[in-house]
């Protein structure tokens, strides 16, 4: 369909969102035409149907849905829109399945500017496009002003699980290695330099990324000796083993000088007295793996790009009280606890 | 980091572990406090404990701003930033400080109040001037260590005829509490035996020196030596305070010479000195009423003291009964002594000022150290 | 306690502020507790305040002196 001649351009460079936006009427047809489409262009979004349909593949269906809140809206490495598409297609990938389609949701607060929303949109059709999936439908809504921070996005995906597999938290066990795909901290710490109280300078951008595609490379490596995957966001690396702890019934034993931790963000970190296991990734994974494979998916993920810094950072032990362990680099052993509360910088 | 990481070495850690174990006496125990919830946090961070023989203990101290902080203080910052016209600028350690009946200043907030999170004292300046036609108080805390940025700020804001910054004052100071746990009756009734020696915060040093430590040394006899916050500088520490003790010597020593000196920074003592006086007492959460333990400002400042400008009232709070706080912070009970340890207060619902900040006793040792106990329970 | 970071100063800034950076994280603090600042000295940085400079030689002091007490340990083990 195409916008009719007698309407106004959207003034993609100087205009921004208003309650018209959000009415139905024209305008919103205007924007989702000459913004969203344009950007997301495919096959189903060009039918202008309130839903798309497609065809169910052999083997078992993944569905994820996740919102996307970040403050500031655009990183050093990405922006809220990236991270949308990452994010879903990783909370799809995690279950070792191949993302297919997504859907996308924003809320736009009134006078949210067009080209920043044409630059959020691009982008989230440029990661679709990377990471081999669609947006097949979605929907706009516009809040007052003061009732949203700029942009909130919804992201639902679908994908196909056809390897068989059943990775849970509750499958780790007792002698199962853990393997990180790389560096952690990078995303959290990344937002943090951005947020105008904290102001600093650090020269590390978001690790946002697409992880389907190196699960599948560990996939074909190490078939049903990988138990669980998850990425570690919110929370970070000490929030997805006690998850994972709790759900199997185990406990953790990791190595301190195992763990990849960039330079830069260990001191981030150690100005905000924050502790980079408790800080968000966005485009790394945590795999509890059995023993006798975990060499051959730990040298499948070297070999990934997105996996090259991977490690083996400890194993599952028998712990009736699922506590996370860490032997510290200094000699002595501590515990990784979950996140207490909000993540908040501290003076003290 | 340099600085840092050279003092985090686990070699040298150990050659220190051995050392320590050969010279502490093992027909004895060494008990020592650290008074510094920064030396809590990295005893507990890098497991040190696990490093010293069994008869070298470490108790945990008082020395966590957020810990000693009253609830009434937080319940009167509350009230203050319940006002229409105030922005309460606030560290992030305060947000999640219980004050009275649950309320805190992150659910203030989130029930409407300005609250916002500040990394320095020059933000405050910063709303300050943004916001001209509100109120901004800031809302100091903190140790000596702390205390110059709140006055740097009260001179600049005074500087730049700043007519709507104030501060709610809460600085407190370290001797005097060390002072008060010596003295405490159920540390008396037990021949002060309780504590062998203490470890200083090098932090609070930086400021004021080792000097201010001379009399208790010499009046309580015990050893004091002022560290770093690396591993390898808490361990020195502690083999100092063992040779102390061997040698019956009590005197306040220096490990952290690369950045204390004994007369400590001057520029900083003078800020605080023209800015603040002594407060006659002040309440310390665990501690009671401590006198010529905190400050205030002094009168020509008046009009930026944010109790005098809102005429804010303290009304009592009384704590739990059942939290041991107070004998813990005082190094008679550890942690694991209190009923409310990990069953009603947790990090997650902080009953006592141990469990508020990470570097509570009762919180470090909740967060790094509950696997030992269990441990410690099957032995 | 208080939260502190030792970091070198970089540059130094009018109105007593200056930039340090430490492994690749820098900041603008404010230099008006310490008077006689110059670059490339190490300070201790807590809220935003350079709070003390670090002594170059007093630290590779405490650090040879930590070095011999862990090796005089190891001897008399032995």
């Amino acid at each position: 369909m195409r916008v009719k001649s007698y309407q106004r351009k959207l003034d993609i460079k100087n205009g921004c969102i208003d309650l018209s936006h959000g009415s139905g009427g024209r305008a919103t047809t205007q924007l989702v035409l000459g913004l969203f489409h344009e950007a997301f262009g495919n096959e189903w979004l060009a039918r202008c149907n309130d839903q798309s349909a497609f065809g169910v593949r052999s083997g078992r269906m993944v569905m994820t849905t996740d919102s996307y809140v970040v403050s500031p809206l655009f990183f050093p490495g990405g922006n809220i829109g990236s991270l949308a598409v990452h994010g879903t297609v990783n909370d799809v990938a995690m279950a070792g399945a191949r993302p297919l389609y997504l859907a996308a949701s924003f809320i736009l607060e009134e006078g949210f500017r067009l080209s920043d929303l044409k630059a959020v949109a691009d982008s989230m059709g440029a990661a679709a496009r990377a990471a081999g999936v669609h947006i097949i439908t979605g929907d706009t809504k516009v809040v007052e002003r003061g009732k949203a921070d700029g942009l909130f996005i919804s992201t639902t995906g679908v994908g196909v699980l056809a390897n068989g597999l059943e990775l849970s938290a509750e499958n780790a066990r007792i002698g199962d290695r853990v393997l990180v795909s790389g560096c952690l901290g990078d995303h959290g710490v990344a937002i943090m330099s951005r947020r105008h109280n904290l102001a600093f300078q650090v020269d590390i951008v978001s690790d946002s990324a697409a992880l389907h595609d190196l699960v599948a490379v560990m996939v074909a490596a190490g078939g049903a000796g990988i138990r669980v995957m998850r990425d570690p966001t919110r929370g970070g690396l000490a929030a997805t083993l006690n998850e994972i702890a709790h759900q199997s019934s185990l406990g953790f034993r990791l190595q301190e000088e195992a763990i990849p931790v960039k330079p830069a963000v260990t001191a981030a970190c150690e100005l905000l007295g924050l502790d980079p296991l408790h800080v968000a990734n966005e485009g790394k994974l945590v795999a509890i793996v059995a023993a006798d494979m975990a060499d051959a998916v730990l040298a499948a993920m070297k070999a990934h790009p997105l996996g090259c810094d991977a490690a083996d950072i400890g194993e599952a032990v028998a712990d009736h009280h699922h506590l996370v362990q860490m032997s510290t680099s200094f000699g002595g052993r501590r515990i990784v606890d979950w996140l207490s509360g909000e993540q908040l910088p501290r003076i003290c | 980091m340099k600085y840092a990481d050279e003092f985090r070495d686990k070699t040298m850690a150990q050659g220190l572990a051995r050392a320590i174990g050969i010279e502490a006496d093992p027909q004895r125990a060494y008990r020592f406090m650290e008074f510094c919830g920064g030396h809590t946090h990295v005893i507990f961070r890098y497991g040190l404990e696990d490093l010293l023989p069994a008869n070298v203990r470490l108790i945990h101290g008082p020395g966590c701003p957020v810990c000693v902080l009253p609830a009434s203080r937080i319940d009167m910052a509350i009230r203050l930033a319940a006002r229409p016209q105030v922005i309460l600028c606030v560290y992030g350690d305060l947000m999640r400080v219980p004050g009275s009946q649950g309320q805190s200043l992150l659910r203030a907030r989130a029930l409407g109040a300005d609250i916002r999170m500040v990394y320095s004292t020059l933000d405050a300046i910063r709303i300050a001037e943004q916001a001209l036609d509100q109120e901004v108080v800031f809302f100091a805390i903190g140790f000596e260590t702390t205390t110059p940025a709140t006055a740097v700020m009260i001179r600049l804001a005074k500087k730049k005829r700043l007519k709507n910054l104030s501060v709610f004052c809460n600085h407190v100071l370290t001797p005097p509490a060390m002072q008060s746990i010596l003295e405490s009756p159920d540390i008396r009734a037990l021949g002060r035996a309780e504590i062998d020696g203490f470890i200083g915060p090098a932090h609070v040093s930086a400021i004021i020196g080792t000097e201010p430590y001379g009399r208790l040394a010499e009046e309580f006899g015990e050893p004091i030596v002022i560290a770093g916050f690396e591993p390898l500088d808490v361990m020195q520490a502690i083999l100092m305070l063992v040779r102390q003790v061997n040698d019956g010597r009590s005197e306040v020593e220096n490990q952290y010479s690369r950045a204390v000196r004994p007369e400590g920074n001057r520029r900083a003592i003078e800020e605080v000195s023209n800015v603040f006086e002594l407060r006659d007492q002040f309440e310390w959460r665990g501690l009671g009423l401590i006198q010529d333990s905190a400050l205030k400002l002094k009168r020509p400042y008046a009009k930026f003291d944010a109790e005098a400008r809102f005429v804010m009232h303290e009304l009592p709070v009384v704590d739990n009964p059942a939290c041991e706080c107070g004998a813990i912070l005082r190094g008679v009970k550890s942690p694991v002594d209190c009923k409310l340890f990990g069953t009603v207060c947790t990090p997650e619902t902080p009953i006592g000022s141990c469990m508020v900040s990470s570097e509570g006793a009762c919180a470090a040792h909740w967060t790094y150290g509950r696997g030992r106990d269990y441990q410690l329970r099957r032995a | 306690m208080c939260l502190s970071v030792p970091a070198e100063v970089t540059e130094l800034l009018p109105g007593d502020m200056a930039i340090v950076s430490f492994d690749g994280v820098s900041l603008e603090i404010s230099s008006a507790l310490i008077g006689d600042l110059a670059v490339g000295d190490y300070v201790l940085v807590h809220v935003g305040y350079a709070l003390a400079k670090i002594d170059p030689a007093e630290a590779e002091r405490t650090l040879e002196l930590l070095q011999e007490l862990g090796s005089v340990a190891q001897e008399l083990r032995s």
